[in-house]
């Protein structure tokens, strides 16, 4: 696309809003305005195609309007009847099926190629929730923002519906009559003009379908390309140990962590793992108790780097330095210079140094996956010189079937299409007319295959120039397996039959081996009964029996890979990179924390999602530093024009304090053309300008505004204000003020365990006029949170497993710059110090369930009340929309329906519903509930069993999706529950307690462990 | 006020020269009145206030059709600053009709003669400004179709109202409020309605004024039962006139906000009624009675006096302001301290300082007897107090709101247009209502005056 | 001058302050009568099934307990509707070849459910749990009337809240013995508050009128 094209785009974005608002026109007059030249129509006149995804988002929204007046005149005579309703049984009930009862299935979900054991809640047949497995190793129990988003990905009624043909409707029938023909010619010429491409792909059994492929059609080739794969480490490990391997990092070992610009809590294989596995190590229950330290040194803001108890500003492009440094002063040979790069102080490396030294085999280092190869060799050489590989760090064979170099692979393919060799393409689950890099000519190389064919979830802009577009199966719908970070695989079964009789790849390539009927199920289950009868398994002698138990566990047993023994050398390596001028300006382009690689644009609530640290919604920016934002004359919401040799975008620029001078990162996987109502045009397209030699790292970058801007939307409000030389945050400053964050250095709290407590005048009760209806800690229950800020990392999962859980409406863009958003559960993010290099803190906010509560007294019918077990209740039913308890809530933690939100027109989004929540209608005032309907359902259980509810029985949404357990729930009555000895923790506190709210979710104080050595 | 004794009268004298321009008789009296109402056809200027008002009474059905069909998100609200204009049209509205209250029961019971000639419009004020500020609770819930379940009644749920809530107070307070008014509005009516009936020519204004007027027929014992009732109703409406906008200033020092949670509220709250009430009477009587040249009826001494009493209200209202800010900072609760500095300093200090000019400094011209006589000036003093009023509500909703206790709530409040067009809508309601009353009822009370005229004779005999 | 209204009036106006009042008392209890009345409740409406399936006949004559068709009855807030296989066991024997059961055995050949209409309804954001009623005493015929006695089902009581908040308030007056719960006919004891008295402690009922009782 042109440079033109893509600033055309953020018009687009904001004109696909689910909601219209001044906001909006506001937004085009300025447009219009600047940019109302022949050039700017021009430019946009190519977008119109793609216009028209949007006006059926419009339409849409137009009767979401007409459902609002009608819902209101339907009000006007609000004595209705309930309506006279059928009742259907079934004809032959399933066994296991008991209206009313949610059955809960093992799964695994891909993501990145690799598995996210997932535990899916299924209502009658319909998933409608994804939790963690707590037997999978990759889980624990705990999911992320993908894992909980998936199942609305799976309703989202953007999806590929059926197949098409040239963009006319087809069969799959007509489909396999037309590849038939295709391939006869291809089997006679030994599949020459053959070419597959797919994402990374770790399943065994497609792996072995599609080796049984090419031995079908020995000069077929197989490609795989993964926009935001693992290239690097796959390379890292390849120069450091001469083989293609996996590191898997044993977090719960590691006293001392050194992340060189590494986000290994989030998008990594076994993010998840890692995250609960450091959190583990800085639990600190008592105050010996000791805590892991870590060393972050990152460009740009991560929620790794949030628990830092060191961060280092550092640009992505001086890491190596830093890495050889480091391997250096280490020890490790022919490592290169041991100075330091420009901006690290030689204290801050000795610091490290020594407390890896001091720690060996207790350390680790790790490295980001957008890091060239090289300085992942130099992290596994530094981890062998300090005896930590094989004790924090561990080496097993590639978790992928087929590990290979896939940017390589990529550029093979398209040389090969350029050349004319390829007349037949399968794309499976890809989108390379979007994802592959600017100088990868995709497109133009794929307009020479004379047959192309496009397996997909959506009709995408790879589908777009496809001659068939098969409706592929969600991995909630088809059979197949998967491998997790360290190489234990998963069946993936499905819950629920193909909604639009979608095929999995493993289904398409048996057609394509002309197995036209081969059910998914069979190829699995054959496939790993073959394993067994191999001996690869120790399936025991019934192999049913070890087929249902891996179901029921999903996990196959004994395939996690055994660590393999290998040995790192630096001899490798490329020479150093020159570094980069001390004022020349890198782009860092990373996967979204949203969309990742952009394969979620259509997940409206991933949209949605406030992204840690800038709160950005419906956007991704360029994140640049308060000072260099200033040194280029930038301010927030400038559109600037991107130039990387010779290929430009346009961005809008958002001031992100903490990001590091000279260093701007822009998240990769908005900017979509053809993705659906609502990802269609969100964002800017960073693709444009990746290239395959350096696609994370991009120097050389020329940045010049535009004059024009683009309105950005973010959920919490930072004003900027100058303070004696300084940047300052109002908000912050003024959330310190009031102690709502509460921190202190482990020093502090081992000399005053209490220092989090509020003085004891501010926690007495006050006396009060009204009696106090009931004495709550005479109840058998007492609901309480706890929320500990020393592990909790912001990474939003809780956010999005709410939206799951409490059937929470999507709003648009415009409507959260209103202030409408309507999350139950919030990250705030407060920064401490000069913003040029601050501390970040992240606090989880919900409703506190204050005993107290200010909302209750003021509702004139009562729909928001209180319960003898400690829960702050709102009645849906009852309420009248007054809005005075969001009004008198000092935690503005209430949400209201100004307008009809919740989507009562999209009949695919209906099975979505959780059964057990009410879906709010307009009017209506909402809230966090401790997910009320989980803790009826246990209390019910409990009744019947004539005992009461156990610790940890009821988990709230968020409590149970965490992947490093911050959030404890439980019954405060107990002496024995978890939760009632979080609260008795010292470090614990409440928030704006000297309102005299009592709140029922308490936070425990956040630690710092700095290293001594290191000043400041 | 049947029986009067000497040393009231003696003062009588002084003042009775000056509330009715001398030379005027029982006749020249109710002519004056009932023909304007009774002469048709009706003047072009009266004609196109009319059509002005009624093009802004369609502005406001537009706004509240939209509100009512899509949702109150079309007005600018949002979480934090969940109530906008539409309360603070309320409480302005509350506010305007305290003047008529006062002037009709309290000034009665004060046998102040000067309210003879203005109560009878006042009320009709009060009436009106109470009829528009009831829409707005109506118009700001989210779900108005249910508004009857903040009345107490035997439901099918089995449940009530809660009772702590300001807002079911207001229930209370408003519609008694309306409804006092109301009743002591028309028994004043009666009987100059039977004047009209009387004195009307066609046969169809005899008869729709014989049905209103109730088959008054003023005898002695018609005139003995007139009187006790107007004065029970006084007695009934004047504790009315504190505890409305006291039961409104809950809705704020009930919550816990900063900027909300004071107990000044009642009292400034009645002031800044009284003080924005009759600015509204003058917003009225001083064009009324320069185009009915109602000089005679309304005199220069009913102008002086309102002056007076808005400069009083005003320096209650003054004062409540700075023991606002002062408990603010004296408090030394932080929330306060920074709520106080944000109206003075923060996105809306314009706003705050416009108001603080409208209601202290503007006012202070009212200290000039001049000025208080000054027709033309004392209206646009009542026009800015008015303007001031209705900013002070605005400052108090919107600054306490948009940035509360934690930083992470912070937020903005951008009115729509839909803001707007309901509050001018509003205002097209109000003057609807009252060109009509004009036109058809007679603005001022001719019985009363000429219970004046009676007495101002009896005196003058008295005296010689 | 002539009078304006002839003397009549003096009676029409007296008798139309009287009348007033009454128009608005009239209005009001109108309102209520409608509420109350089985057009605006449905209760006790027997409405048109598809099959005129009678309780009366199945539990009473045959003795078939209530859990053999609401299986889930003592396991899940919902109590079951017996799918049509469950007809199909017995009336795969009995009366084969009655006109009346066609639309059942249609239904088993076909595959396509029985579409009945819905007795008891509830609006969506009331969340009632047959299981944990059963549990602690409560019949079924307590909500649903003497089932033993309809030839035809109807829905015996309003469902309003305030009725499900009398019982909730009161419940000595409706517990039952568990063994008796699933009576298709019961009358209660005539020491029916002293036994419910007695029955709340053993069962350990907690009257319950918390709104996320029923409210989520």
């Amino acid at each position: 696309m042109s440079d033109l094209k893509s600033q055309a785009t953020s018009p687009d974005l904001v004109n696909i809003n689910p909601e219209p608002d001044s906001a909006r026109q506001r937004f085009w007059r300025s447009v219009e305005e600047r940019e109302g030249t022949a050039a700017f129509l021009e430019a946009v006149a190519p977008e119109f195609p793609q216009g028209e995804v949007p006006k059926t988002a419009l339409n849409r929204r137009d009767l979401l309007k007409l459902m609002g007046a009608s819902a209101g005149l339907a009000g006007i005579t609000a004595c209705t009847k309930l309506p006279a309703q059928k009742i259907v049984p079934y004809v032959r009930q399933p066994e296991e099926f008991v209206p009313g009862i949610p059955l809960f299935f093992a799964t695994a979900m891909p993501f990145n190629g690799v598995g996210r054991g997932l535990l899916v809640e299924s209502h009658l047949g319909r998933p409608t929730k994804a939790e963690g497995n707590p037997g999978h190793p990759g889980s624990l129990g705990a999911t992320d923002v993908f894992g909980q988003a998936s199942v609305l990905t799976l309703y989202s009624p953007d999806r590929a519906q059926i197949p098409t043909h040239l963009g006319k409707v087809a069969t799959w029938e007509e489909f396999i009559e037309d590849l038939g023909d295709h391939l006869v010619d291809e089997r006679s010429s030994g599949g020459k003009g053959l070419r597959i491409l797919t994402g990374t792909i770790t399943s065994p059994t497609l792996a072995d379908q599609i080796q049984g492929l090419l031995t079908d059609f020995p000069q077929a080739h197989w490609h795989q390309y993964e926009p935001c794969g693992r290239d690097a480490a796959r390379e890292g490990a390849r120069l450091a140990f001469g083989q293609y391997v996996t590191a898997v990092y044993r977090l719960d070992k590691a006293d001392v962590v050194v992340s060189l610009d590494s986000d290994f809590m989030f998008g990594e294989p076994g993010s998840i793992r890692y995250a609960r596995d450091f959190a583990d190590c800085r639990r600190l229950t008592y105050p010996g108790a000791t805590s892991n330290r870590l060393y972050a040194a990152e460009s740009t803001p991560t929620i790794t780097g949030s628990l830092a108890d060191h961060r280092l500003q550092v640009r992505s492009s001086a890491v190596e330095a830093l890495a050889r440094a480091l391997a250096a002063a280490v020890g490790v040979a022919g490592s290169g210079s041991a100075e330091p790069p420009a901006g690290v102080s030689a204290d801050w490396l000795a610091g490290v140094v020594n407390d890896l030294k001091a720690h060996r085999g207790t350390g680790l280092v790790v490295t980001g996956d957008h890091q060239p190869p090289a300085v992942h060799a130099l992290v596994h050489a530094i981890n062998q010189a300090l005896g930590n590989a094989g004790q924090t760090v561990v080496y097993t064979a590639p978790v992928e079937a087929n590990a290979i170099d896939e940017m390589k692979s990529l550029k093979d393919l398209v040389a090969a299409m350029d050349a004319g060799q390829v007349r037949t393409l399968i794309l499976m689950g890809v989108n390379p007319v979007y994802s592959a890099p600017a100088d990868v000519p995709f497109l133009a190389a794929m307009q020479k295959v004379d047959f192309r064919v496009h397996l997909g979830l959506f009709v995408d802009e790879t589908a777009a120039q496809c001659h068939w577009q098969v409706p592929e199966a969600h991995y909630l719908e088809a059979w197949g397996d998967v491998r997790a970070y360290d190489g234990t695989a998963s069946v993936i079964q499905p819950l629920i039959a193909p909604i639009y009789n979608g095929k999995s790849a493993l289904e398409m390539v048996a057609v394509l081996r002309g197995q036209t009927y081969a059910s998914g199920h069979d190829l699995v289950r054959d496939y790993w009964q073959r394993q067994a009868s191999g001996g690869h398994l120790n399936a025991g002698a019934n192999f049913e029996d070890f087929w249902e138990t891996s179901l029921n566990n999903g996990t196959i047993e004994g395939t996690t890979f055994p660590v393999k023994q290998v040995s790192a050398s630096v001899g490798a390596i490329p020479a150093a990179p020159r570094p980069l001028a001390s004022d020349a300006v890198e782009l860092v382009l990373r996967p979204s924390t949203s969309l990742w690689d952009g394969s979620f644009a259509h997940n409206a609530w991933l949209l949605e999602l406030p992204q840690p640290f800038t709160k950005l919604t419906w956007d991704n920016a360029l994140l640049v530093s308060p000072g260099t934002a200033a040194r280029l004359g930038f301010k927030r919401e400038d559109m600037v024009k991107v130039q990387v040799d010779g290929r430009e975008i346009t961005a809008p620029v958002f001031i992100l304090p903490g990001q590091t001078p000279n260093s701007i990162t822009l998240h990769l996987g908005y900017g979509r053309t053809v993705a659906g109502g609502a990802g269609t045009g969100v964002g800017v397209n960073a693709y444009l300008i990746r290239t395959s030699a350096t696609p994370w790292i991009l120097t050389g970058v020329q940045f010049s505004k535009t004059g024009t801007t683009h309105h950005l939307v973010t959920t919490q409000n930072n004003h900027l204000i100058e303070q004696n030389g300084q940047l300052h945050e109002e908000e912050s400053d003024a959330a310190f003020d009031r102690r709502v964050v509460r921190v202190g250095t482990l020093d502090d709290y081992r000399r005053n365990p209490a220092f989090a407590q509020d003085p004891p005048e501010v926690n007495t009760e006050a006396p009060s006029l009204y009696p106090n209806y009931y004495d709550y800690t005479k109840q058998q229950y007492s609901w309480g949170m706890s929320i500990d800020l020393n592990t909790c990392i912001g990474c939003n999962a809780c956010i999005i497993a709410c939206y799951a859980e409490n059937n929470i409406a999507v709003v648009g863009k415009d409507e959260v710059d209103n202030g409408r958003d309507m999350q139950w559960i919030r990250v705030d993010t407060y920064f401490r110090g000069d913003l040029e290099n601050p501390e970040a803190y992240n606090e989880v906010l919900l409703c506190q369930q204050c005993e107290n509560a200010p909302c209750e007294y003021v509702c004139p019918v009562g729909a928001t009340v209180h319960s003898p077990e400690g829960l702050n209740l709102m009645v849906y039913n009852r309420c009248v929309g007054t809005r005075y308890c969001s009004n008198n809530c000092p935690y503005k933690v209430r949400r209201f329906n100004f307008k009809l939100y919740s989507d009562f027109q999209t009949p695919s989004l209906f099975p979505l519903r959780n059964p057990d929540v009410t879906v709010r209608s307009r009017g209506v005032m909402e809230k966090c509930s401790y997910c009320l309907q989980r803790i009826m359902e246990a209390k019910i259980v409990a009744e019947r069993e004539s005992r009461s509810v156990r610790d940890g029985e009821v988990q709230t949404a968020c409590q149970q999706t965490c992947p490093t357990r911050a959030i404890i729930f439980g019954n405060m009555n107990d002496p024995s529950s978890a939760v009632k000895k979080l609260k008795q923790q010292p470090r614990d506190y409440g928030l704006l307690r000297d309102l005299n709210t009592r709140p029922h979710t308490t936070y425990l104080a956040r630690l710092k462990n700095p290293n001594p050595e290191i000043k400041g | 006020m049947a029986e009067n004794d000497d040393n009231l009268t003696s003062t009588a004298v002084v003042e009775t020269e000056e509330v009715l321009a001398p030379g005027h008789t029982y006749r020249s009296v109710s002519d004056r009145i009932s023909d304007m109402v009774l002469t048709w056809p009706v003047g072009y200027k009266w004609a196109a206030g009319l059509a002005l008002a009624v093009a802004m009474l369609i502005v406001l059905h537009l706004a509240l059709a939209v509100v009512f069909t899509i949702g109150v998100g079309v007005w600018g609200i949002n979480i934090p600053v969940g109530w906008g204009f539409a309360i603070t049209n309320f409480v302005w509205w509350i506010g305007i009709g305290h003047a008529g209250t006062l002037i009709s029961a309290f000034l009665l019971l004060m046998r102040q003669k000067w309210r003879t000639s203005i109560n009878r419009f006042a009320e009709a004020m009060t009436i009106f400004a109470v009829a528009c500020a009831g829409l707005f609770p109506l118009a700001h819930m989210g779900r108005p179709w249910l508004f009857y379940w903040l009345l107490p009644y035997p439901d099918t749920m089995g449940v009530w109202p809660q009772f702590r809530s300001p807002l079911v107070w207001d229930v209370f307070a408003v519609s008694t409020y309306l409804t006092v008014s109301l009743v002591f509005w028309y028994t004043g009516l009666i009987p100059d309605l039977a004047t009209l009936r009387d004195r009307a020519k066609k046969r169809a204004t005899k008869i729709i004024y014989g049905i209103v007027s109730l088959g008054w027929r003023g005898s002695a014992e018609h005139w003995k039962r007139y009187e006790m009732c107007s004065l029970l109703l006084a007695g009934l409406s004047t504790p009315l006139v504190v505890s409305v906008h006291t039961v409104v200033s809950f809705d704020f020092t009930i919550a816990i906000l900063p900027g909300w949670h004071s107990t000044i509220f009642p009292p400034y709250f009645v002031a800044g009624a009284i003080y924005s009430g009759f600015a509204m009477v003058l917003t009225l009587a001083i064009p009324l009675r320069r185009y009915y040249h109602l000089e005679d009826f309304v005199t220069m001494k009913h102008l002086d006096f309102m002056g007076k009493v808005m400069l009083a209200t005003g320096l209650v209202v003054a004062y409540s302001y700075v023991m606002e800010a002062f408990m603010a900072f004296y408090s030394g609760s932080p929330y306060d301290r920074y709520m106080m500095m944000n109206r003075m300093t923060g996105p809306y200090a314009k706003v705050f300082w416009t108001l603080i000019f409208c209601n202290l400094v503007g006012p202070q011209a009212l200290w000039f007897s001049k000025i208080r006589r000054h027709p033309w000036v004392l209206f646009a003093v009542s026009l800015v107090v008015q303007t001031g009023m209705w900013l002070e509500r605005l400052v108090i909703i919107i600054t306490s709101l948009h940035r509360d206790f934690l930083p992470s709530n912070w937020g903005m409040f951008y009115p729509t247009r839909w803001d707007y067009m309901t509050f001018i809508g509003t205002l097209g309601l109000f003057f609807t209502l009252f060109y009509l009353f004009i036109r058809f009822l007679p603005m001022i009370a001719i019985h009363e005056l000429r219970d004046l005229v009676h007495k101002t004779e009896h005196e003058k005999a008295a005296a010689h | 001058m002539p009078q304006v209204f002839h003397r009549s009036m003096n009676t029409i106006s007296r008798v139309s302050i009287v009348g007033l009042v009454m128009l608005i008392g009239g209005f009001f209890y109108f309102c209520w009568a409608v509420n109350m009345s089985p057009y605006y409740t449905r209760a006790k409406l027997q409405l048109i099934q598809p099959v005129p399936f009678s309780h009366k006949h199945h539990t009473m004559d045959d003795g078939i307990d209530c859990r053999y068709c609401h299986t889930s009855v003592e396991n899940s807030s919902f109590a079951g509707l017996p799918p049509t296989e469950t007809c199909m066991t017995c009336h795969s024997q009995i009366w084969t070849n009655s006109v009346m059961l066609e639309p059942v055995r249609a239904s088993y050949a076909t595959g396509q459910s029985l579409e009945w209409a819905r007795v008891n309804a509830l609006p969506d954001f009331v969340y009632f749990n047959h299981s944990i009623h059963v549990h602690k005493g409560i019949g079924c015929t307590t909500c649903h009337g003497q089932l033993g006695e309809m030839p035809i089902t109807w829905k015996q009581n309003t469902l309003y809240m305030r009725w499900c908040i009398n019982c909730h308030k009161h419940p000595e007056q409706f517990v039952r013995k568990r063994e008796d719960v699933f009576k298709p006919v019961y009358n209660p004891p005539k020491d029916q508050i002293a036994m419910g008295r007695r029955l709340i402690k053993e069962y350990k009922i907690r009257s319950l009128i918390t709104c996320d009782t029923c409210h989520r």
